[in-house]
């Protein structure tokens, strides 16, 4: 087991990204942001808690939005659905999706489907905790990355966080 | 991301089922029913499976409702009545299915007035199948519909007092009720005349039996009332319907004269004017027209469920 981030990273990591969202759309006045249930939404809430203390008094429009029936794998199991939060509309906004570890790409696909059931977003963006590069599956890529990392397919990536874990960091597991 | 399975194959009753999987079920349907909000109220998850509506029963509400529940998650569908069928030219029950699923039929969602119909296919063909009723068995689908509807309005099921009235020897309503509401910890009363609640039913189910309708309305939470199934009395069991009514009918003035305010639920067909009137079942308290509602969403976590996995199990 390595760690990649620890809580500290990971703090400044997110407040990097936060800036760097704002950089690309100013004042979030036509941008949501829109976690991807369940693990993504750690590093959204982090990120949006950034967005607001950089922004006092604007409205910063979240929401949650969970992939499980829009999976390519159903005939291979079932996963527990998680709840979808969207209580605005995504019609003509820029949407940035955040998730915690980009591997494969298919939950990205699964996300960008399930978004048009909320409506047609003008621009869709992604944000990344963890980029794990050269491992993709489909021609997804993320706009914004917390930390790239190299990584075969035998091994994995896992993120504590506070709230769930008692402890907040990466770590790189060998199997 | 956790996976879960549920621990049968089949939906044929909920007599099968764990109350682990009954909790699947309805948490799934939540989040179906949250899809049923959208402006695209479609989900792909099916788009891989072909759904047989077998249906040897009239039906409405349950043929309509799964229809639109397989549609919704983007499954093929072929509805097969029997009446309009080769069935009416003598074709064996296995027969016709076989002959369905040489088309490359995944599963098969059926109805049919011989009681354990289903669970004979299910030992014949490799089709997942959801029993939509059988003679005077089951009917799953119902019963977990019911059960949402109370968990939505109460929060929960356990502790809740239902009580079942009218029809209980004839209802497959009822009997899926009574298994469902016994796991999950509600209590449950049934409620009509002598004649119509079975004699065994007291002991086989550990439920409450009460032949005096205030009484029961009393007591309960919720009313879940059945209909007089005109279509399954061959022998005389009450004299008339509007003995009937007079003694078992329920109206608005009577759930006045009650010190609380209880929940009525119906699964449809209503009689109006035999087993429930007008005035209560479009009043307030009535939940018809939600439980209808809540139909299609449980049917898409029933059909969901059962078709994941699949290359798995085979």
């Amino acid at each position: 087991m390595k760690t990649l981030l620890n809580e500290q990273q990971i703090e400044i990591i997110i407040k990097r990204l936060g800036h760097q969202v704002l950089e690309n759309h100013v004042d979030l006045k036509d941008t949501v942001l829109i976690g991807i249930q369940p693990r993504g939404i750690f590093v959204s809430d982090q990120l949006v808690r950034e967005l607001r203390s950089l922004l006092p008094g604007q409205q910063v429009n979240y929401g949650k939005l969970d992939i499980t029936f829009f999976r390519d794998d159903i005939a291979k199991g079932i996963h527990i659905p998680n709840h979808t939060e969207i209580p605005f509309s995504i019609e003509n906004k820029n949407v940035v999706l955040i998730d915690d570890v980009l591997y494969t790409g298919r939950t990205i696909r699964a996300a960008m489907d399930a978004l048009n059931s909320f409506g047609r977003p003008a621009k869709v963006e992604l944000c990344i905790l963890i980029d794990r590069r050269f491992s993709r599956q489909l021609p997804i890529q993320p706009d914004y990355v917390g930390r790239a990392i190299d990584s075969i397919v035998s091994q994995k990536v896992k993120v504590y966080w506070k709230e769930r874990d008692n402890r907040q960091e990466v770590v790189l597991l060998e199997h | 991301m956790p996976e879960m399975q549920l621990s049968v194959k089949h939906l044929l009753g909920i007599r099968d089922l764990t109350p682990q999987d009954i909790k699947i079920i309805l948490d799934t349907a939540v989040q179906f029913k949250d899809v049923l909000q959208r402006r695209i109220k479609k989900v792909p998850s099916l788009q891989d499976i072909t759904v047989v509506n077998l249906f040897y029963e009239n039906s409405t509400r349950t043929r309509i409702s799964f229809e639109l529940a397989e549609k919704r998650l983007s499954a093929d569908i072929i509805n097969f009545s029997a009446s309009a069928s080769s069935v009416t030219k003598g074709e064996t029950l296995l027969d016709t299915v076989n002959n369905i699923l040489s088309m490359k039929v995944d599963m098969v969602v059926m109805r049919h007035s011989a009681t354990g119909a289903p669970h004979f296919l299910a030992k014949h063909i490799p089709a997942a199948i959801i029993n939509a009723g059988d003679g005077i068995n089951e009917h799953p689908t119902q019963a977990l519909l019911d059960a949402f509807s109370i968990r939505e309005k109460f929060g929960t099921l356990e502790g809740k007092k239902i009580a079942i009235i009218g029809d209980i020897m004839h209802s497959r309503v009822a009997l899926s009720n009574i298994y469902l509401l016994k796991k999950m910890g509600a209590e449950v009363m049934v409620a009509g005349p002598p004649t119509l609640i079975p004699k065994y039913l007291k002991e086989a189910f550990d439920v409450q039996v009460e032949y005096n309708l205030k009484k029961a309305l009393q007591w309960c939470d919720v009313a879940n009332v059945l209909r007089i199934q005109l279509e399954r009395q061959n022998q005389v069991l009450f004299s008339s319907l509007r003995e009937y009514s007079l003694a078992y009918g329920i109206n608005k003035a009577l759930l006045d004269s009650l010190d609380k305010e209880i929940v009525i639920m119906h699964p449809g067909p209503i009689n109006r004017g035999v087993e429930l009137d007008s005035d209560a079942a479009d009043s307030r308290q009535s939940i018809i027209l939600q439980q209808v509602e809540n139909g299609v969403a449980v049917r898409m976590a029933a059909l969901y469920l059962l078709a994941g996995g699949r290359e798995v199990n085979n």
